[in-house]
Parts: structure tokens; sequence; C-alpha cells
């Protein structure tokens, strides 16, 4: 556990919602049912949300962010376009946020999760189980090597279909930070027809969460690199916050 | 033109969709194989102080079926009112919990210890809660909301305070089953939706 350093030492820069997805949304059926109907409860942060869980190198394995060997144990790879995804986890300040957990999960080359509930008939890869997970380094950088996930039909409306994606998720250092979202790749023709990316009504913020082909990065004969930044959310720095209410 | 902002957008947000447990409760998925040791197993480390507590209850859609496929997030302080990471505080709790509703039956339990209050900016003091972060398959943003509970007093609280309509904040109240053990119910919609928070 790290002490929260004294440059944190503000509230949390209230949630922009209008960058973030519209909670309900018909083309997406089963939000209909799970958006709030009632307007949030806003308020300043609290020491509950700027505060948050800090992990440790100790519990994480040397394969964890290798998700072509993580499922064998490095017995053998999985199936597929083996892809570097790297990137960096920034606040809203354009600090990097280092030692925080990202973690990743995702569908096989063919499109299907290893889940129960999953039964798409593309076939389960034996060497590929689908998550990882990674800290940050000192200047917010992670990378995961994984392969591409396939696109996938899902029932929604008459024939919708997932573009390919990595589910992403990112503490931060407060609880208030927390956020999963989706990484989507450069040039997937389903982005555009997808409902759930459609959610997200701001062009420019979905154009954020798709990452570009990045050759800086690719290995030559060995893998094919993408980049995704995440920003997760600031904390207001001044001079001014010590002060009580009123004054 | 004025000088250009050097803020970033945050990230938006997507669902954590239908295979959330695979990712972040890979054990409970029956994927027990893919790390070594998983986060979040249990907010509870070795010895502790204060008093152990249930909580049970489930995440209800706007038709009233308790959802099977909900995951939970909790954070919360010790029972001093003291946060992990912060000087003093307990050794023997990280805070931290994942949990999920139930497959067959939507039910989900936190076993924890009951948080105390805590002091924030400009002295004001939160009645103890625990916080959680609900995701699941169709929510395109995690839902937070607060625990607080039916046997304390919760009549200063700041945020509480702030609900409008008075009969909401029962919404944010586990009920007493017994000694140590509560229930709390979460609705996402309906007469009885939940307060949902943004701080």
């Amino acid at each position: 556990m790290t002490l929260t350093p004294s440059r944190d030492a503000g509230p949390l820069i209230p949630r922009n919602r209008s960058i973030h997805p519209v909670p309900y949304d018909p083309d997406y059926k089963t939000s209909v049912t799970r958006a709030p109907n009632l307007p949030l409860l806003s308020m300043e942060s609290t020491p509950s949300e700027e505060t948050g869980p800090r992990f440790g190198h100790a519990r994480l394995g040397p394969l964890d962010n290798n998700l072509i060997l993580n499922w064998t144990r490095g017995a053998a790879p999985a199936v597929g376009e083996r892809i570097l995804v790297h990137g960096r986890v920034l606040d809203e300040n354009a600090r990097p946020v280092p030692q925080t957990l990202v973690e990743v999960w995702q569908a096989n080359a063919g499109g299907r999760y290893r889940h129960v509930k999953d039964s798409y008939f593309a076939p389960l890869d034996p060497n590929f189980g689908g998550c990882g997970r990674t800290l940050t380094d000192d200047e917010g950088r992670y990378q995961f090597l994984t392969i591409r996930p396939g696109a996938y039909p899902w029932p929604n409306r008459g024939n919708d279909w997932r573009p390919m994606h990595i589910h992403v998720s990112v503490f931060g250092h407060s609880f208030g930070q927390r956020l999963i979202t989706q990484l989507y790749f450069e040039g997937d023709p389903l982005i555009a027809h997808c409902p759930i990316a459609a959610t997200v009504k701001d062009r420019s913020a979905l154009d954020r969460l798709v990452a570009p082909l990045d050759f800086s990065m690719s290995r030559p004969l060995d893998y094919l690199a993408y980049k995704f930044d995440i920003v997760l959310r600031g904390r207001r720095q001044t001079m001014f916050e010590n002060k009580l209410e009123g004054m | 033109m004025v000088q250009k902002l050097d803020t970033l957008p945050e990230t938006a947000s997507q669902t954590a969709g239908p295979y959330v447990h695979i990712g972040l409760m890979p054990s409970y998925a029956g994927n027990p194989g893919s790390f070594d040791e998983e986060i979040g197993t249990s907010p509870l480390c070795g010895e502790v102080t204060g008093q152990i507590i249930e909580i049970t209850g489930s995440v209800h859609d706007g038709t009233g079926w308790a959802m099977r496929d909900a995951m939970i997030e909790s954070w919360q302080c010790d029972a001093a009112g003291i946060f992990p990471g912060q000087p003093g505080a307990d050794p023997g709790l990280t805070g931290f919990c994942r949990f999920a509703a139930d497959a067959q039956s939507g039910e989900f339990t936190l076993r924890t210890v009951k948080p105390g209050p805590v002091r924030g900016r400009g002295g004001l003091v939160s009645a103890p809660h625990v916080s959680l972060w609900i995701v699941a398959r169709g929510i395109n943003i995690g839902l937070s909301t607060r625990v607080y509970f039916e046997d304390e007093d919760n009549s200063a609280d700041p945020l509480l305070a702030r609900i409008e309509q008075r009969p909401r904040v029962e919404t944010l109240i586990a009920r007493k089953l017994d000694e140590g053990r509560y229930r709390f119910d979460i609705h996402l919609q309906g007469p009885k939706e939940t307060v949902f928070l943004d701080l």
C-alpha cells in the first residue's frame, strides 16, 4: 500500500457525462430495463471516492499480460493474429497514472468467449483463456501480447455483430476513477454498425476508443501493434483546497 | 481564438458485457487457471478490528427481475474510518471486494467489517457506509451507490441530506436482519429505484 501523494489532495474533477455513452438506448435492447430512469445524485467527491485499492506486483504472475501463453502456462500458443496492445494510462491533467492495474478480457480469434453462456459456432481454442492483467509502469505505460479477437454475432436486433474488441478495466488511484471500456481496431467496418459502440453519441469520444495500427511497436516477423491510451478522471489542483466550507 | 486548455477528455465507458466474469472473476466463471491469485476475493486479509458483517441482496432490472449477471465491486474504510493506504489503517483490511449476483438465484453476499464514520473535507462527517460499483450487460457506465446501515445514526450524513425526496433515502439503507446480517436490494428502475451517485 502507498500513501496518497499530496498532489492528489483536491476533489475529483466532476465527470463530463456527455462524452460517455447514454445509459438508455433502445438500439441496445438490454439497456432499456437496466438504465436508471431518475437523475444521478451529484455532489463533490469525498474520501470514499478519492481513495481506492492499490495492487502490488507480488500478486501478478510473469505471464499475466501474455494472453497468447497464459492459459497454457507457456506450454502452447493461442491461434490467431499476434498483436501487441500498448499505451499509457493518464489522467485528465495529462499526468501518467503509475502502478495501476489494467485488466483485459476478449473473445478468441474466431469470436468465441471461454464462457458457459457463449454458444457461438466458432470453436474454443484449447490454448486460449482470454483474460490478462498488468500494472502500469512509472510513466503509466502498459502492454499486452494477445491475438486479435474475432468479430461475432449477438442477439439484439435482427442481425447485429460486435466489431473486434477487447474489454479493458482500469482502476486509477481512487475508486471514483474506476472505468471499464472497450478497445476497437482501426479500420474495422463493423464499428459503424454496432449499437453498443453507438451508445457513445460524441463522435470524437468514440474515435478515442479506436486503437490505431502502430508500426513503431510492431516486431518484424512476430506481431503487429496497436496503441490504446486511456484517460481517467483527474483531480482539481489549486492552492485553495483546504478552506472550510463557506469560507 | 483563446489559449488552448491542456486537459484531456476522459476515455468513454462501454458496457462490461455478458462475459465480464471471465475477465475480472475468472474462478467464478469456471476458468480458475488464468491467474495464480485473483484480486478482490475478500475485503479482509487478516485479523481485523471491528464487527464482521454480511450484506446480502440482489440487483433488480426494470421488470423486477433479479439479474443473474451483475458484478459488483465494493470499497470502504476500516472500523475507525481510515481507508486502506492511509496512515494508521487496519492492516487486516484491503477494503476492496468483487462479488457476483449468483447465476441461479441472483443473490449476492458481501462479508466484511463494518466501516466507521469518516471525516471529510471541511470537517463534514459521513455516516458509516460501503461504496458499491455495479456493472453488467446493458449498463453502459458503471453505477455507483452506497450502503448505509439501519442501526447507525444517518441523520447528519451530508450525502443523504442532499436527497430531496426523503423516502428515497431508504433505498441506500441496509435493513438489519439479525446481529451482523443486513439486506440491501438494488433497483435499477421503478418505484423503488436506488439513488445512484455522480461524485
